[in-house]
């Protein structure tokens, strides 16, 4: 029972990490329509941003701002400079043009910043808390993860901005009849993403160390989770986040002998067998479209 | 207005080629002749080139089968798959294990591989079923993300050579021909990839692609016209499957080794990379796409070591730039144009002679 225990504290601790990613997954998709197979490089450069800031004697939170907004207009550039020419090419090739993103991201921070492992500064300390169960760093970034999500609701549902942003990605035509700015809607929803994105890659940054190669894994998992919740749920992601790590984590300590060797391939066939059942995420809602 | 939500493994269909491209391009004649000198330029590659540009060369065709199997499926299915490197990976190691384990001849573990891949692409096909797009491009991922790790698996060691993986022999040309290794594995590649690429070409102008590919453009007016859509989806999965292992098999032969980290989700990538490349539904295309995923990286490699995934993600966005719709896109829109052009000038010509 205490092993049971612990192992959910440690599955939801990892599944913290892949939440705070597939949060920021789930809102470029709401903006956008595609999944952002460079989200995880956005959010590495932006850590490495901070990481630099912290390195010319700033304060954390100076740092942390600062990647935060400057991740914003770098999100919003890459739209308007990349994206916006190829909006209408068929969908394999924006997925393409991803791709090419992540390489030239991934290139270029080893090129800066080189390959070495480098450590990153946590706000919330490294003490254990609930008798050791969980760490306050990953307690911090749970919260933070359910922050954002909470600030995220009250921003879309709340503000006219966010209804905008709602509109056009539901129905463009009619959104820029109504007077709405669709390309620019995409734009902010871009920029949010890397900021969210930015805001990941800083929590995650202290626990598996800032280096070029880091959101790969993270990346994935965080796309298992948003998939796994509903592409169309916010909420479902971070659920589908923590869902992941724990499942993880049950499958490598009680699947004897096959457990830990093949626990990521457990894990994700489990989702795969979830999705049988609810082909559209947990929390999804089904698209339907008219014949 | 309901605009169609967009789906990641519904491709657009390839716009349709207007009457005047057709003239151009597919003058009844002119498409033998121009595979015919093709395959003549092929045959003559090994007896002009050093052998490594003929053993690289080899790789570029492996490739191409492979892109074809995923454009089968993608292209001309409209199912999306990440998964395809575990295909060819199972394709493999079917050859690696039958010639090592068993001593069997290389030729015949190319049908043995395919048969392999066929079984395992049709029975993943089926729980597939009930996915679409990204749902759907998951679940292959998880097939992707598990083969190294199953190929590694401890109890399965004494079958795959765990993570040392399996060391091969080239094969010695056959009837004594005064050819080497390389350039006889040229020729058996070259003789593979045509068979195979007539193969795909009638099947995608049968009755049973025409089927494949109403259901890639109307899932929902296909079942109504009487298409067994669960049926075909699997069999497509097969099939790809299938042309996915066989040219795993072929480039297992030719680098002579396999290990399970070559299997990776980023195999992956780079099929769907050359398969976009090339140009998304189009046969031909899958050769530009084996040229892409094999010589770019190189070159990336030799403009700069330290920025090569740099290079290689603005070449690769300067392609999507100037070819949307891939290579094939491309020749098409240059066809259409330069009928276009002819028949003006043609109607110019006309004109001034009367």
């Amino acid at each position: 029972m205490e092993l049971l225990l612990q192992q959910v504290m440690a599955g939801l601790a990892t599944g913290g990490i892949y939440a705070c990613m597939a949060l920021a997954v789930v809102m470029i998709y709401q903006a956008i329509d595609h999944l952002n197979f460079a989200q995880g490089e956005m959010a590495m450069f932006s850590t490495f941003i901070a990481w630099q800031i912290l390195q010319w004697g700033q304060p954390y939170w100076v740092a942390f701002a600062a990647a935060v907004v400057l991740s914003f207009l770098g999100g919003i550039a890459i739209e308007r400079v990349l994206f916006r020419p190829i909006h209408n090419a068929p969908i394999l090739s924006s997925l393409v043009a991803f791709i090419a993103l992540f390489s030239i991201l991934n290139s270029l921070a080893g090129f800066i910043w080189d390959f070495n492992i480098k450590p990153f500064p946590t706000p919330f300390g490294n003490k254990p808390l609930l008798g050791a169960l969980i760490g306050t760093h990953q307690a911090g970034m749970i919260a933070v993860t359910l922050g954002m999500l909470g600030l995220l609701y009250l921003f879309f549902r709340g503000t006219r901005l966010g209804l905008a942003m709602r509109a056009a990605a539901a129905n463009p035509e009619s959104a820029r009849l109504v007077g709405i700015r669709v390309g620019w809607m995409t734009a902010l929803g871009w920029g949010m993403a890397a900021s969210i994105g930015a805001v990941a890659g800083m929590l995650i940054a202290p626990v598996v160390f800032l280096e070029p190669n880091m959101m790969l894994g993270v990346l994935l998992y965080g796309f298992a989770g948003a998939v796994l919740g509903g592409l169309t749920s916010p909420g479902g992601a971070v659920l589908g986040g923590f869902a992941v790590g724990v499942i993880e984590n049950l499958a490598g300590s009680f699947i004897p002998y096959v457990g830990r060797e093949l626990k990521l391939t457990i894990a994700l066939v489990l989702i795969v067998a979830v999705l049988m059942v609810r082909p559209s995420g947990i929390f999804g809602r089904r698209v339907v479209s008219r014949v | 207005m309901t605009t169609q939500p967009k789906e990641i493994g519904a491709p657009e269909a390839v716009p349709l080629v207007p009457e005047e491209a057709g003239i151009a391009l597919a003058r009844p004649g002119v498409r033998p002749f121009a595979i015919g000198a093709a395959v003549l330029a092929a045959a003559l590659v090994p007896l002009l080139f050093k052998s490594f540009v003929t053993f690289q060369l080899t790789l570029v065709m492996v490739y191409a089968l492979a892109i074809l199997g995923l454009n089968l499926l993608t292209g001309f299915n409209g199912q999306f798959s990440l998964g395809h490197s575990a295909f060819y990976g199972i394709g493999a190691y079917t050859t690696a294990i039958l010639m090592d384990r068993w001593d069997i001849p290389y030729f015949w573990t190319l049908p043995a591989a395919g048969g392999v891949c066929f079984l395992f692409g049709f029975l993943f096909g089926l729980p597939a079923l009930r996915l679409q797009g990204l749902y759907l491009a998951l679940a292959t991922f998880a097939l992707a993300i598990a083969m190294p790790q199953i190929l590694k698996f401890g109890p399965l060691e004494s079958l795959t050579g765990g993570v040392q993986g399996i060391v091969i022999l080239k094969p010695d040309p056959p009837f004594g021909l005064p050819i080497d290794a390389d350039q006889w594995l040229y020729y058996f590649t070259l003789a593979v990839l045509l068979v195979m690429f007539a193969a795909a070409s009638n099947l995608v102008r049968s009755r049973t692609g025409r089927a494949i590919m109403a259901i890639r453009d109307h899932p929902i007016a296909a079942a109504a016209m009487g298409i067994n859509t669960a049926l075909y989806k699997s069999l497509t999965f097969g099939v790809s499957a299938l042309y996915t292992g066989v040219a795993g098999a072929l480039g297992a032969i030719a680098i002579q080794f396999v290990a399970p980290d070559s299997f990776t989700f980023l195999l992956s990538v780079s099929l769907l990379v050359g398969l976009v490349v090339g140009g998304v539904g189009s046969i031909p295309g899958c050769l530009v796409g084996g040229l892409f995923v094999l010589f770019v990286p190189n070159l990336s490699e030799a403009v700069s070591t330290g920025l090569a995934g740099a290079i290689y993600g603005v070449i690769l966005l300067l392609v999507i730039f100037v070819m949307p719709s891939g290579a094939a896109g491309f020749a098409r829109l240059a066809a259409v144009h330069l009928a276009r052009f002819n028949q003006a000038r043609n109607r110019f010509s006309d004109g001034r002679k009367k």
